[in-house]
């Protein structure tokens, strides 16, 4: 046992001590901040006292933050519908030589930075861009694509994507296509097979990938920043414009921690079906 | 007739490999029939074009009286229980059981009556709750069975159902499952690789060999007349020999093996005298005693231990025959003894070869 024990701290020792010096540390002092009082020259004078959370939940600032849930439950539906038909196809139809490079692709993006990729939209969505060029090209008139909401969700929508194909490739590829002949042979169409065998059987990696697409997507702020011409405020933006513009760290901070809890609440309310995402 | 299937001149083809080859077969009402074959025999296959899951290049499948080879499998009368069982993880015991049932749009009470009858019925009343992944694997086949029969399928179709079971649950559930069948009168299609599987169970066996149906028969025509040097060989017929026909002549043929051993053989008609011909001989169809036609002295090679009787390998001339001898006049012999063997012209078998032919 005592060999087993050690064994375990050996293991567990790294991780948890990057654990505690960049997570658990950092967010203590933040937890500090937040209570604190901005001064006139954007210091933080220590306090305790709970006004920046009382000011997080006026009206204005909750606006914000259901915005950005929206947003997110957007993201995320869009994700699973455009995501499941590509990694039905990706697990289930194509050439088992193909997979792994295809699955590669589905990746390919995260060799870019994010910003590069949102700078990349900008240039396809913009007035003067390769969309509008194209479409002028062809007679048709003009969109304004570029810095409105629907320009925030398309670059959400691309840049969560592979969240939620890998979780739901992985589900699918291990779904056995006996149960899928199971459910015929018992009278089930394909759209009731579906229903019936094909999504509870894979609800572990639709909650994976909706989990993975959803809490990133509720924190946003470069999409609505660059492709959303920062008209719109998501909190996000408000968190980081509050620590980089507006040098109210403890506002900021409280913000954050407002965020947070939303999470911690979301994922206990859906702590059920979030259970068989362990199966996984 | 409700219950008749019926197979029509069926090919299957995946690429090059033709799995299925211009089957023909048929199934009264109420009858177990049985296709027995090695892996790759396109056994299984044949069971999946009937259910829907694969459909023929050519030919037609009828299920009673009804063309069903354009239907797909959720439209068909008949269900099938996996060889893996392909029970829903995700469901009960009761959930696995009701699935087509609810399918079908059946209100909740006459669902939750036909669900727990199939299960009395395979003996699996009270474990409706459990999930599926917590039975065994004797059970998890009654729940496959019990979901199957619930929907009344005018055929059910089998796909090795047993390989999974040990061989003692295997036994049971042979003469269990023969019993329910007997009972509802529901046509089986049933496929297994193994022989006395199919004797045990079946009506009607049909054999197959690459694609093709080697022989149709009873049970006991099958162990008896075998038809083709692959039957023979497949239903444990373990002298077989390569011979020429030396002559033909009253009510008997005189073969010659390739080993130079020569003997009478009754003539079913077959025999052309310079004729090459295989030959079988069941080893339990020989005898240890000189009482018959073919008598020949010879000695004892080795001895196979089988329980109740003994598998003796027997030298004579350049030929090793296998005799079995019950294990109550067995005892006493040992190898290198001076034996000898005899059989009637009854009992040897003539037998095509139709791959050599071709």
């Amino acid at each position: 046992m005592r060999g087993r024990s050690r064994e375990a701290a050996f293991l567990l020792l790294p991780g948890i001590g990057l654990l505690v010096v960049l997570f658990y540390l950092p967010q203590l002092l933040m937890l500090l901040v937040s209570l604190g009082r901005r001064t006139a020259y954007g210091e933080v004078e220590r306090a305790a006292s709970p006004d920046n959370y009382l000011r997080a939940l006026e009206p204005l600032y909750l606006t914000i933050l259901g915005r950005s849930l929206v947003l997110a439950a957007v993201t995320t539906v869009a994700c699973l519908l455009v995501g499941y038909p590509v990694a039905w196809w990706l697990a289930r139809r194509a050439s088992p030589r193909w997979r792994n490079a295809l699955l590669a692709l589905v990746i390919l993006p995260f060799w870019t930075s994010f910003l590069v990729r949102m700078y990349a939209w900008i240039v396809l969505l913009r007035s003067e861009g390769v969309i509008n060029l194209a479409l002028g090209a062809a007679g048709l008139p003009r969109a304004e694509l570029l810095y409105n909401d629907l320009a925030v969700l398309i670059g959400q929508l691309y840049g969560e994507l592979p969240f939620m194909i890998v979780p739901l490739y992985v589900s699918l590829e291990k779904l056995d296509p006996s149960l899928l002949e199971a459910a015929a042979d018992l009278g089930a169409d394909a759209r009731r097979t579906f229903t019936r065998v094909v999504v509870p059987q894979t609800m572990p990696g639709i909650v994976a990938g909706c989990v993975l697409v959803f809490i990133p997507s509720l924190g946003a702020y470069l999409a609505p920043d660059l492709l959303g011409g920062g008209k719109t405020a998501y909190v996000g933006n408000l968190i980081q414009s509050q620590f980089a513009v507006a040098r109210d760290m403890p506002f900021g901070a409280a913000l954050s921690f407002v965020l947070s809890l939303v999470v911690v609440l979301l994922l206990l309310a859906f702590r059920r079906p979030l259970g068989s995402a362990q199966a996984l | 007739m409700k219950g008749e299937l019926r197979i029509r001149g069926v090919s299957r083809s995946y690429g090059d490999v033709q799995a299925v080859r211009d089957v023909s077969l048929d199934a009264a009402p109420g009858q177990f029939v049985t296709l027995l074959g090695p892996s790759g025999c396109g056994k299984t296959t044949l069971l999946r074009l009937v259910a829907g899951f694969e459909r023929p290049d050519s030919g037609s499948i009828w299920i009673s009286g009804r063309d069903v080879t354009a239907l797909s499998a959720h439209k068909r009368p008949a269900n099938t229980v996996f060889q893996h069982y392909a029970l829903f993880p995700h469901r009960s015991v009761f959930g696995n059981v009701a699935f087509g049932l609810e399918i079908e749009g059946l209100p909740k009470a006459e669902v939750r009556d036909r669900v727990e009858r199939a299960l009395e019925l395979v003996r699996l009343a009270g474990l409706g709750d459990r999930r599926v992944t917590e039975i065994s694997g004797g059970q998890k086949q009654r729940v496959a069975l019990a979901r199957a029969l619930v929907l009344e399928p005018e055929v059910l179709l089998l796909d090795e159902p047993m390989a999974a079971l040990d061989p003692k649950l295997r036994k049971e559930m042979q003469v269990e499952l023969k019993n329910l069948q007997e009972r509802l009168r529901i046509t089986f299609l049933f496929v297994t690789h193994d022989q006395d599987e199919a004797l045990v169970m079946a009506d009607r066996i049909a054999v197959m060999s690459q694609g093709r149906i080697e022989q149709t028969g009873g049970p006991e025509e099958l162990y008896e007349r075998p038809r083709t040097r692959f039957v023979a060989d497949f239903l444990g017929v373990a002298n077989l020999f390569r011979s020429e026909v030396l002559g033909v002549g009253g009510g008997v043929a005189r073969v010659r093996t390739e080993a130079g051993l020569s003997f009478d053989a009754s003539n079913d008609g077959g025999y052309r005298a310079g004729a090459t011909v295989w030959v079988g001989l069941r080893s339990e169809k020989i005898s240890l005693t000189d009482r018959a036609a073919n008598a020949f002295a010879g000695t004892i090679d080795d001895e196979i231990f089988l329980g109740d009787w003994t598998d003796w390998r027997v030298r004579v001339g350049g030929e090793v025959l296998s005799v079995g001898e019950g294990n109550l006049l067995a005892r006493g012999r040992k190898r290198g003894d001076a034996v000898t063997l005899s059989f009637p012209p009854e009992a040897v078998l003539r037998l095509d070869d139709p791959e050599a032919a071709a």
